[in-house]
């Protein structure tokens, strides 16, 4: 018997059940398309923290002043307890696994081209900020050494600055206002979406760190290299876990910290906190997915006792059939591709069903859903397989049936 | 030497368990029946008629005894066998009609090609030829609920004869019908008989039995009687 034949008798045989085969198929389309959508969000979980570890571009250490003390406390002798520019270079010229040391120090700032305005985040920096925190230049240039010693009124512009203020048009070389002064967009930056704690990275204004401290910030005559944090950026392979000592070892020298006081800083391994949020999503996403698993077993389990009472049902069409020369191994096989086209037809709806949750969630709802193809695939493999599973025992039990019995039937 | 017989039963004995007792349903019993033969199983109720059509039309296998089947034992076959030789070599009528409901009679009767050597292209000739045998050429559409009993029967006798089997076994195929209809039945398996064909039925009406040549009597799970019609 071809098995074209076999899945031609199956469907009829479900056709002539209509309502009971959809409702049993309802538990396997809700189980498969439970477990795509699952697995679809915790792929876009995925990719976005992908994306996260991408915008890094390898191991950062962030150096900033210590919370309690922001703004530069002097302590006792004179010792200075803030951040100061020339930490970094410190830094640098200490530690040899320091890719880029970059000094930082933002400010909020209002910003107008023509009649549009913007509130956004301005960054003082230097040309090493930009390897550091893996900024790439989209269009023109970084800050000449020129700009960045003298505090140039120059800037480069992120992506969502660009987008709101000039739409379509080429920024470059056009004059915005910050605040009270005008500056000159000598770059763009390419975008980098939203950081882990899903901050737009891209609504940000780099420019002369000088710049920001004496416009923006304003300079205080007691602390005038003041920074705000200074970004490390350590090379692949390194010993992060030593690194993190040393740097805080020679920053307490430098600082001329008491051997019993407090870090008047913190340092903080950025990779690290994105690693264990990546970890967090995959734990996350497999408990996601094993428990829309088990809505599928649930289904098969439907199956079962589905095709138990058609088994039962359908005894003297059993009897019948094996009278006129149906083999045990027939109605065995008769049964499974029933089973097997029910959660194979099942699976293939609820994948649809999946397709258009995810494609719903991610354009409309804003929860990023990948539904990857092979995903796809394998959930309607594997119901097939369910039904497989779940169909042989009342397909066995069916053809063990004695002919005489069966036909006997009542 | 002359054709095998078509079936012959050797001292066959069948035995039913009910809990503790035993009992024997077929108390040793053998026939001979050659090709082109009429046969009539008669006998009251409970005296063996329907174990022993299971026995020669290999539904069931003897406890004890042969059964020779065109000459060929088929009494210790395992169940895949008996089902070939049920595909190939019989074809049964029941009293239910047990046909497939919602199913045309043409898929009906083509239920045994199913499961049989025969190419799926013949399947439809085969079964409309043998509806137009049975007199239901007209009919090969309809669904058994659109039929009436008689013509359900019909479509059941043109089932057993799809495959074109050595034997038809008929357990009381008018059981279920009233007397007029009874008779175009048995006028349609007499018709069958002039053609060649080979046929058992069981029934308890004498006036049924008076179509057949030969008759059968069962009594307590032994034949009786057996004698041809117009020798009595
Ligand atoms: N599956 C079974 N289990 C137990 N006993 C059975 C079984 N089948 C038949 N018998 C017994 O075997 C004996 C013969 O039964 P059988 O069905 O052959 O009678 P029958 O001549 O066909 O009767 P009827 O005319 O009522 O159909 C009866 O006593 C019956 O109770
Ligand atoms: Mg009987």
């Amino acid at each position: 018997m071809g098995i074209t034949k076999l899945f031609r008798a199956a469907m009829i045989a479900l056709r002539v059940n209509l309502m009971r085969s959809a409702l049993t198929m309802l538990g396997i389309i809700i189980g498969v398309a439970a477990v795509i959508i699952m697995v679809a969000i915790g792929a876009g979980a995925q990719q976005q923290v992908d994306a996260q570890i991408e915008g890094l571009g390898g191991n950062i250490f962030i150096l900033s002043g210590s919370s309690r003390r922001m703004g530069g406390v002097t302590t006792g002798a004179g010792s200075v307890q803030s951040l100061q520019q020339e930490h970094a270079d410190y830094l640098q010229t200490q530690l040899p696994d320091i890719e880029a040391a970059a000094p930082m120090l933002s400010n909020s700032a209002q910003v107008i081209y023509g009649n549009l305005n913007w509130s956004t985040t301005v960054e003082g920096m230097d040309n090493h900020y930009l390897t550091a925190r893996n900024w790439v230049i989209a269009n023109g240039r970084e800050l000449s050494p020129q700009e960045s010693n003298a505090g140039g009124k120059v800037a480069i512009i992120g992506a969502t600055i660009s987008k709101e203020l000039f739409g379509e048009s080429d920024p470059l070389g056009q004059t915005i206002r910050v605040n009270n002064f005008n500056v000159n967009v000598i770059g763009t930056l390419k975008s980098k979406g939203q950081d882990s704690r899903g901050r737009d990275q891209d609504d940000v204004i780099l420019m002369p760190i000088k710049t920001v401290r004496t416009r923006l910030a304003g300079v205080s005559n007691s602390n005038p290299t003041r920074v705000q944090s200074i970004y490390l950026k350590i090379y692949d392979g390194a010993d992060m876990q030593a690194l993190e000592t040393d740097i805080a070892d020679l920053m307490r020298t430098r600082m001329k910290v008491a051997p019993t006081a407090e870090d008047p800083f913190m340092l903080r391994n950025l990779s690290e906190m994105v690693a264990t949020r990546a970890e967090t999503t995959r734990i996350f996403n497999s408990l996601l997915a094993a428990v829309a698993s088990v809505s599928l077993v649930v289904g098969g389990i439907g199956i079962m006792n589905i095709m138990l009472v058609s088994v039962t049902e359908r005894t003297r069409e059993i009897g019948l059939r094996m009278a006129v020369g149906a083999t045990p191994s027939h109605i065995l096989l008769q049964f499974l591709v029933e089973a097997v086209v029910l959660c194979g037809l099942g699976g293939a709806i609820g994948m649809l069903l999946a397709l258009v949750v995810v494609v719903v969630l991610d354009q409309f709802v804003g929860t990023p859903a990948v539904m990857q193809p092979t995903i796809a695939l394998i959930s309607i493999g594997f119901s097939a397989l369910i039904g497989v599973f779940f169909g042989y025992y009342p397909a066995l039990k069916a053809s063990k049936l004695q002919p005489i019995d069966a036909l006997r039937y009542e | 030497m002359s054709q095998p017989n078509v079936i012959e039963t050797r001292q066959i004995r069948k035995a039913y368990s009910m809990g503790d007792n035993v009992i024997w349903a077929l108390k040793g019993v053998d026939v001979s029946i050659k090709a082109g033969e009429f046969v009539a199983v008669m006998g009251t109720s409970g005296s063996g008629k329907s174990t022993f059509m299971n026995m020669i039309g290999c539904l069931d296998t003897p406890s004890d005894g042969k059964i020779l089947l065109n000459g060929e034992d088929v009494s210790h076959l395992d169940a895949a066998a008996l089902a070939h030789i049920r595909n190939r070599y019989i074809g049964f009528v029941f009293q239910q009609f047990n046909l497939l409901p919602r199913t045309s009679a043409l898929d009906n009767v083509a239920l045994p090609l199913l499961y049989s050597e025969v190419p799926e292209r013949e399947w439809q000739p085969r079964a409309k030829a043998s509806l137009e045998q049975v007199g239901l050429g007209e009919r090969l559409h309809n669904q058994p609920s659109q039929l009436s009993g008689g013509q359900q029967q019909r479509v059941a006798i043109a089932r057993a004869l799809v495959n074109n089997p050595l034997l038809i076994l008929a357990d009381e195929p008018t059981g279920a019908l009233d007397t007029r209809t009874s008779f175009e039945i048995m006028a349609l398996f007499q018709q069958l008989n002039d053609a060649g064909k080979t046929i058992v039925l069981v029934t308890h009406e004498p006036e049924i039995a008076a179509v057949a040549k030969r008759k059968l009597m069962f009594r307590d799970g032994e034949l009786v009687e057996d004698y041809l019609n117009g020798h009595h």
